[in-house]
């Protein structure tokens, strides 16, 4: 799917297969490559197969079959060495409702085997990058979802992984504690230059945070690329009209066919725009034809345009057509 | 230095710490056994008088109970919260560390050991403020503590693999009555010798229960009976043995990780 960059990776995967035994294949054979300080943003509806993915890289369950080395060593082969420089915050904050922040903490720096003199500090400063000091000597089962979310954060950053695996972190959060997460990770891999590997059904998530995104659907990888790249792959902005009157929409809709591809659902009067064409041609002749619209707005392309374009569905379609049957 | 007492250290602390954080699960397995011993002895006193029994005291011979509910009562405890860690996505969390599977497990049950000992130590002093007395004195209390967090390690160890197999806390609990009915048809109210029904007889004495229950009572009542400490302690760890076994098997099935 991706070209191997010519320096080492720190995830690498190849034809990487997970079948369940009363199941269909949750992942269906994967290449992917992600570059050390990079966020891989694995977009996909729920069942595509993200979690299962994320399970396999970090060691949590065995593969079919195909390879997959994080930090250079093998998933399969290299299990505990693979764990030693990775961190990761899986799918709903997996907390102990009653043990306070601290105690998490205190645990995981004794379990990571941290050095005792060191525990204290490190706890103190977790706390404090996570924003959550005041909180600390509080139960867990009176955090909010953001606060789990920034706790789980902390505790995947304890023995400072080198790569940090992130499954659908902000499902759940509010706004503005999805935006304060997004903050801390872009952080992360920037000045601390910590590979993140991030899975989101968010579209904006993707958009806002990933260097490079690969879209996952039925265990298999359908588009990868920088979001800017997938966007232009699509190519032409979209131009959506709202008549005035509904009487109106076969003259309109008929109209629009002139000016590029039918688009969306076969519900919505809108075109893929023809290269050459823009939306003052459209308005100039919707205005010669005599025909008054409540609206028209020109879209540029979106990563959920990217998934129509290549699965013939939208994420959110996606999602609501699961059939359960998909593995985690 | 292995970072591996650590590791059962942190994992124990965490066991123990979670109990006392919880007055509705810590407080039952110390409080019903001891309640239900005082209404046996209310009620059963008079079983005192039945030619052979081997004691005046109703007290004396139903305190050995208690010792055994408290730990059926440990091992649905341990099974649960083993359950919840592994629905919730905790026992994953762990997974994810260095920690090795034999501390995953080592941690629990050494955090269940802690509390089945103070349970024992709640049981003992119970005991004393109401007046019986150890006919095996003080090197016999120091052996029931021994004995206590033996079969705490049995019983919790069956929990865990309860857990493990199953990975639901709502299995456990449904399995808590059928432990219980073990615990009915002992000779916890009467001694064998005295069961006047011969099929409950018969299963009373087929029942390793039994000789769990009369193990601590021959330290109370008797002094120093070594064929009911062999018998005792010899359930006891083979118990233990068996249950670990089918922990550790349970927990490699579970463990998927590489």
């Amino acid at each position: 799917m991706s070209e191997a960059p010519e320096r080492d990776n720190s995830i690498v995967v190849e034809k990487l297969v997970r079948e369940f035994r009363k199941g269909p294949r949750a992942v269906d054979g994967i290449d992917l490559y992600v570059a050390p300080g990079e966020i891989y943003g694995f977009l996909g509806p729920n069942g595509a197969g993200k979690s299962t993915t994320v399970l396999m890289l970090t060691t949590l369950l065995p593969p079919t079959a195909g390879t997959a080395r994080v930090g250079g060593y093998d998933v399969r082969k290299e299990g505990p060495k693979v764990r030693s420089v990775i961190g990761a915050a899986l799918q709903e904050a997996a907390l102990d409702p009653l043990l306070t922040g601290r105690d998490h903490l205190r645990l995981q720096t004794m379990l990571q085997a941290i050095p005792r003199a060191e525990r204290k500090p490190r706890q103190d400063e977790l706390l404090e990058r996570v924003g959550l000091t005041e909180a600390a000597d509080r139960k867990v089962r009176g955090y909010s979802g953001g606060m789990k979310r920034r706790l789980d954060l902390a505790l995947a950053l304890v023995h400072r992984p080198s790569i940090l695996f992130l499954d659908e972190p902000t499902t759940g959060l509010d706004p503005q504690s999805r935006t304060a997460l997004w903050a801390e990770v872009a952080r992360l891999a920037r000045d601390d230059n910590v590979t993140v590997f991030l899975t989101t059904q968010y579209l904006e998530e993707a958009d806002v945070l990933a260097d490079r995104v690969g879209i996952i659907d039925h265990g298999t990888i359908v588009a990868e690329g920088t979001p800017a790249a997938l966007k232009a792959e699509i190519g032409r902005p979209s131009i959506h009209v709202i008549p005035c009157n509904d009487g109106d929409r076969p003259r309109i809709k008929g109209l629009l066919d002139g000016f590029g591809e039918p688009f969306g659902d076969g519900h919505d009067l809108a075109v893929r725009l023809r290269e050459g064409v823009g939306m003052a041609d459209v308005i100039r002749a919707m205005d010669t034809d005599g025909l008054v619209v409540d609206d028209v707005e020109l879209r540029a392309p979106t990563l959920d345009d990217v998934f129509l374009a290549k699965t013939g569905r939208t994420l959110e379609g996606a999602a609501e057509s699961k059939d359960g049957a998909a593995a985690p | 230095m292995s970072a591996l007492p650590t590791q059962i250290g942190a994992l124990a602390q965490r066991s123990i710490t979670r109990t006392a954080r919880q007055p509705a699960s810590a407080i039952p397995p110390l409080v019903f056994p001891v309640v239900l011993m005082l209404l046996n002895a209310g009620g059963l006193h008079a079983s005192t008088k039945l030619p052979g029994f081997p004691t005046d005291s109703f007290l004396a011979f139903a305190l050995a109970v208690p010792f055994i509910q408290g730990a059926l009562f440990s091992t649905m405890n341990a099974g649960t919260d083993l359950a919840r860690d592994i629905q919730t996505g905790f026992f994953s969390r762990l997974s994810l560390t260095p920690v090795r599977g034999s501390a995953l497990l080592a941690g629990q049950l050494a955090g269940i050991v802690t509390l089945g000992v103070l349970q024992a130590i709640f049981y003992i002093l119970a005991g004393l403020i109401l007046g019986v007395r150890f006919a095996s004195g003080p090197a016999g209390v120091a052996l029931l503590l021994v004995y206590a967090a033996l079969v705490a390690l049995g019983f919790g160890a069956l929990g865990s693999f309860l857990a493990l197999r199953t990975g639901s806390g709502e299995s456990i609990q449904g399995l808590f009555p059928a432990l219980f009915v073990f615990l009915f048809i002992s000779s916890m109210n009467t001694p064998r010798n005295l069961i006047a029904v011969d099929w409950f007889r018969f299963l009373a004495t087929a029942n390793p229960v039994s000789y769990l229950i009369e193990c601590v009572r021959s330290l109370i009542i008797t002094g120093w009976d070594a064929e009911a400490l062999a018998l005792g302690f010899g359930i006891a760890l083979v118990l233990a043995l068996i249950s670990l076994a089918a922990a550790v098997w349970a927990l490699g099935q579970r463990l998927e990780r590489t």
